[in-house]
């Protein structure tokens, strides 16, 4: 019973790290301009594909192809927000929502041309480490190490550089922001550029482990909403720590009920958590 | 001033009623048919005989080219075409007053959608007129489709379609051509009996679509009633990507695995399997260990076994048929094989054999019958017991069953290595058609 | 004000009446399961106009109240044998409680937080009857064919199926024109405008967005029904589709968003162009993208619908076009 509980919780704990970092991209878009990116999980499916088409047609390390996934993903988030979220940032939330689902539509439209909606695989291993009870593969290790690196450089970012600080600024006040001389427009952008970054990799780290078709990215999606709000929606960094504690659930709920139960369980949750504190169990802090 | 809005009312009525007349989806033209001239069909031997009446049976289906379920559908809409291309080419189905039957395919694509399946079949019925149908790949969909089938009154033979639910309706024209899925997994407990009379604990995690819980809720049935106990038994959604939640609740002591679903869960299941160092001594899983790729799984495959409804070393020939005392009915298995391969530049599957199976089953019952009437060929269907290449077919007649089909069985696969390492599918059960000799227990 | 007086009034339900009685006249089934789907959109659509039409709440759980209405009426029909109607009521009226029940608690939750909890609501309620055996869990429920013969064979249950849901589109269009125009539905204008100030006015705006919500609820229970019951069975995959939700969300945004007719020209007008699409050859396998472009198209350009913008820049239609 003890083996099963510790076998389970690092498991989900592994798994969790890569929760949170897909989670971190939407906290951060909703802290900085108040846009639930309904594109989130699309964007994941198009970094699943981007590591997927390097690793078979250019036989490149999967960690090495994050590297070319992280200007490529930003770039597309410069552009997702040029054409589709500029000109409504100021609109009710209805428009941004319908417009940011509008990308995912045509996202995943071209990518069920392309792809079909059949199962990938990156075949790649990286043995299997194996401590007393536990079995850990070593890619879920691996990406669990990447998620760290990759939160690491996303505070350094936040609070050492200029324009993370006028990111921080901006999700503060925009108005006041732009009083402090602060561009917001490119600010902007910068924050969704990077949110779509976030995503990308938690993508692409996935795929070193999981299969996935071009429709994976909307389950990731579901449970990057109930990370954001366990973490606190609008705090980026909580969001690491929310996909620890959903990883957690995930682990230990089967111990005591059936497997299926856990998204009832997940997004009840999610529910009683908006209801009490629509702010998140950790408070919104930037 | 108020000619305008009158006008615009009269408009929006019409764009409305346009609207709602919605353009009729293309016809996707039927599969190419080799050029058969029907009056130069009739052979020589009926030289005697007036020029045969020609009749058209239009056959109705649809197919899945696009959508997750495309590969397993078109493979199946292979061995249709095949067979209706015989057929043809044979000068057509030659029945008792003299006449000749011409088959003609109607369909479209379904997108794996069952909405689409419904509307689809609707219009198959109504505006195409077919006259038999065949159903989609799948049990989700084959319901779809057995639905409408049976509100209009048309015979379906349902292929690729193994789930028993759609037979226990109260349906009258839908027929079954796989085994029900009630007995896909009851022959891995005979095997694994045959094996080690001592193992006794078995998990049981599968998929929760249709087809899979029909599936293992009468495995876990069958099993307990041999005196197994099942340690585990769990679903999982369609697309699960993580086993681990599973495989972490597999109590110590578990000696078999058994489930799956389909080919995508399936195989990253067993993938998972292999990765955890799950260790037990028997592992069967539903239709992805017959797909030729779950072999790319490598090391992980070595040992898996899976039902299959088909495979081309299956033995049934016109000898075996008298020795069960049925009819022999069609091509032979090498016969099947080679003209599949010929045509398509592959090896059959057990979908392409479901597909070609079912119009023999159809062109079967319409030559008893003699006649294309709903009633007549219904009734021959009823009394049908023959032997094919695809196995033995029979129907359930009873009112809480009627359609399902009671003679067809399967054969169990498993992946070995063949002495230059390869990994190659070998028939394990029945015993008497082992190709092999089974690999157990597993060595991990 | 008379409403049948008003030109904003029956218009959108001449257009319903004409448009779904021609099957009916003709009597092709083609026809009638194409107007089905047609007129299912319809209603869903003008039912959560009520609620997002008009109080501006965005609601991405409409389903919900499908699934699980059309699961409680069928279970009705299927495990005690009840009647079409009866169950279909019965379906319409739990999805109304329960929308009362979850009002209650959610609609304290504003703007985009209330959006994110209806995700939620849908997913939970997914997971929960995927788990919920009296619902049959993952296989669903089905009906015994034997059933249709209540009704005098399966091409009578269809017809029936078909009238009943006519009746329903009709009397939801209807309920949604009145609820504008009434002293209640300027209270929910009110708050989509401003909802601070609508309290202030006095517009008390917690049971008021309740009411609203229960209305909303109460018809795509029925329709579930009877979806359900023409499929002849159900499971939870095809109950709770997120994205016919946000199909539905689209048709309203296309039409109108808080108008009485469009919903029922932007159910139409969608339905026909993804008809077109998936038919077109040239299209066929980029259909989504193409209903991607369209939508944002829309929200970026012409964010009040087609029949806002030609309210706005015709004004002597506004008397014609509610």
């Amino acid at each position: 019973m003890l083996a099963q509980i510790l076998a389970s919780l690092v498991d989900g704990i592994l798994l969790g790290f890569v929760y949170g970092l897909a989670a971190m991209g939407l906290s951060l878009i909703w802290g900085v301009m108040r846009v639930i990116n309904l594109s989130h999980g699309a964007i994941m499916a198009l970094g699943m594909f981007g590591i997927y088409l390097t690793f078979t047609h250019l036989g490149l390390n999967p960690y090495l192809a994050l590297l070319l996934l992280a200007p490529a993903s930003l770039l597309f988030g410069f552009l997702v927000y040029g054409v589709a979220v500029h000109r409504i940032i100021n609109a009710p939330y209805l428009s941004s929502l319908l417009a940011t689902f509008a990308v995912n539509m045509m996202v995943i439209g071209i990518g069920t041309a392309v792809f079909t909606t059949s199962l990938y695989n990156v075949d790649f291993s990286l043995g299997t480490v194996r401590a007393g009870v536990l079995a850990l593969p070593g890619t879920r290790l691996a990406a669990a190490a990447a998620a760290v690196l990759i939160t690491a450089g996303l505070y350094l970012f936040l609070y050492r550089t200029r324009p993370g600080k006028a990111i921080r600024a901006v999700a503060n006040n925009r108005a006041a922001a732009a009083l402090m001389g602060i561009p917001p427009a490119q600010t902007l952008a910068l924050s969704f550029g990077i949110g779509t970054l976030l995503a990308a990799l938690a993508g692409g780290l996935i795929t070193t482990f999981f299969p996935f078709t071009i429709l994976s990215g909307s389950g990731y999606q579901s449970k990057s909403f109930v990370i954001c709000v366990l973490g606190g929606l609008g705090n980026p960094l909580g969001a690491l720590l929310g996909g620890l504690i959903l990883g957690a659930m995930e682990g230990l709920i089967p111990i005591v009920l059936p497997v299926s139960w856990v998204p009832v369980v997940e997004f009840t949750l999610f529910v009683l958590i908006l209801l009490i504190r629509p702010s998140g169990l950790l408070g919104a802090r930037t | 001033m108020k000619r305008v809005p009158i006008a615009l009312t009269l408009l929006l009525m019409v764009a409305l009623v346009v609207g709602c007349a919605r353009p009729t989806p293309t016809p996707t033209p039927p599969p190419p048919k080799p050029t058969v001239a029907p009056t130069v069909a009739a052979p020589a031997m009926e030289a005697s005989t007036p020029t045969p009446v020609v009749r058209k049976a239009v056959i109705g289906f649809t197919a899945s080219q696009t959508g997750k379920l495309n590969v397993e559908s078109t493979r199946q809409i292979n061995g249709l075409t095949l067979w209706m291309e015989q057929v043809n080419a044979a000068g057509g189905l030659k029945l008792a007053d003299g006449s000749v039957v011409l088959f003609e395919a109607k369909f479209y694509d379904d997108e794996s959608n069952k909405d689409r399946v419904q509307e689809l079949y609707t219009r198959l019925i109504n505006e195409d007129k077919a006259d038999f149908l065949i159903s989609p790949y799948s049990s989700g969909l084959a319901d779809a489709a057995a639905v409408i089938a049976e509100q209009y009154g048309k015979i379906m033979i349902t292929t690729g379609a193994a789930s028993d639910s759609t037979y226990k309706k109260g349906y009258t024209l839908v027929y079954q051509t796989y085994t029900p899925a009630s007995r896909y997994l009851t022959g891995a407990f005979d095997l694994l009996g045959a094996l080690d009379a001592a193992v006794k604990k078995v998990a049981i995690i599968h998929e929760t679509d249709k087809f899979s819980t029909d599936v293992c809720n009468a495995a876990k049935a069958y099993g307990e009633g041999k005196g197994y106990e099942i340690v585990l038994f769990e679903g999982y959604d369609s697309g699960t990507a993580d086993f681990a939640p599973f495989i972490n609740k597999i109590p110590a002591g578990t000696e078999a695995i058994m489930g799956g679903g389909h080919f995508a869960d399936g195989s990253t299941f067993a993938r998972q399997l292999y990765e955890k160092g799950v260790s037990v001594k028997f592992i069967a899983l539903l239709v992805a260990p017959p797909e030729p790729k779950f072999a790319e799984l490598g090391d992980a495959a070595l040992g898996i076994i899976g039902p299959s409804q088909w495979e081309p070393q299956a033995k049934y020939s016109p000898e075996a048929a008298q020795a069960a005392g049925l009819e022999w009915y069609g091509p032979t298995v090498e016969e099947f094989v080679s003209a599949y391969k010929a045509k398509f530049n592959e090896d059959p599957s057990y979908h392409s054999a479901g597909g070609y199976a079912a119009g023999l089953i159809l062109q079967k019952a319409i030559e008893a019958a003699g006649s294309l009437e709903t009633d007549k060929v219904k009734a021959a269907l009823d009394a049908m017991a023959i032997m094919t290449f695809f196995g033995a077919i029979k129907f359930d007649t009873s009112a809480e069953a009627h359609g399902l089909q009671i003679a067809h069985q399967m054969v169990y696969i498993q992946w070995q290595k063949d002495a230059a390492g390869n990994l190659v599918k070998q028939v394990v059960w029945p015993a008497e058609a082992q190709s092999a000799q089974p690999l157990y227990p597993l060595s991990r | 004000m008379k409403p049948w007086r008003q030109p904003g009034f029956w218009i959108p339900l001449l257009l319903i009446l004409v448009g779904g009685g021609v099957a009916l006249v003709v009597r092709k089934d083609t026809l009638r399961e194409m107007t089905f789907t047609l007129l299912m959109y319809v209603a869903l659509a003008s039912s959560l106009n009520i609620l997002m039409g008009y109080t501006g709440y965005v609601n991405f759980g409409h389903i919900v109240f499908f699934g699980l209405g059309g699961y409680t009426g069928f279970y009705f029909i299927s495990r005690h044998g009840w009647h079409l109607v009866p169950a279909a009521l019965v379906g319409g009226l739990t999805s109304a409680l329960l929308a009362a029940l979850l009002g209650l608690a959610v609609l304290r939750l504003r703007g985009a937080y209330f959006a994110l909890a209806t995700i939620g609501i849908n997913e939970a309620a997914r997971a929960f009857v995927n788990n919920f055996r009296p619902f049959g869990g993952p296989t669903g429920l089905f009906v015994n064919f034997a059933i249709y013969r209540e009704y005098g064979g399966a091409p009578q249950a269809l017809w029936l199926t078909y009238t009943l849901l006519l009746i329903t589109t009709l009397v939801a269009v209807a309920v949604s024109y009145t609820v504008k125009n009434s002293r209640f539905g300027l209270g929910l204008l009110a708050i989509r405008e401003d909802e601070d100030a609508a309290m202030v006015m006095g517009v008390r705006t917690p049971r008021a967005k309740t009411i609203a919500y229960v209305i909303s609820a109460f018809f795509p229970g029925i329709i579930g029904t009877l979806f359900f019951f023409k499929n002849g069975n159900v499971e939870p995959g095809d109950a709770f589709r997120l994205h016919m939700s946000i199909e539905v969300l689209v048709m309203i945004m296309l039409g109108g968003n808080g108008t009485i007719l469009g919903p029922v020209l932007g159910a139409a007008a969608y339905e026909r162009l993804r008809g077109y699409l998936l038919t077109s050859p040239l299209f066929k396998s980029l259909h989504l993208a193409f209903a991607g472009l369209a939508l944002l198209l829309i929200v970026l350009f012409i964010p009040a619908g087609l029949v806002g913008w030609l309210r706005r820049r015709f004004p002597v239609l506004r008397r014609w076009l509610e």
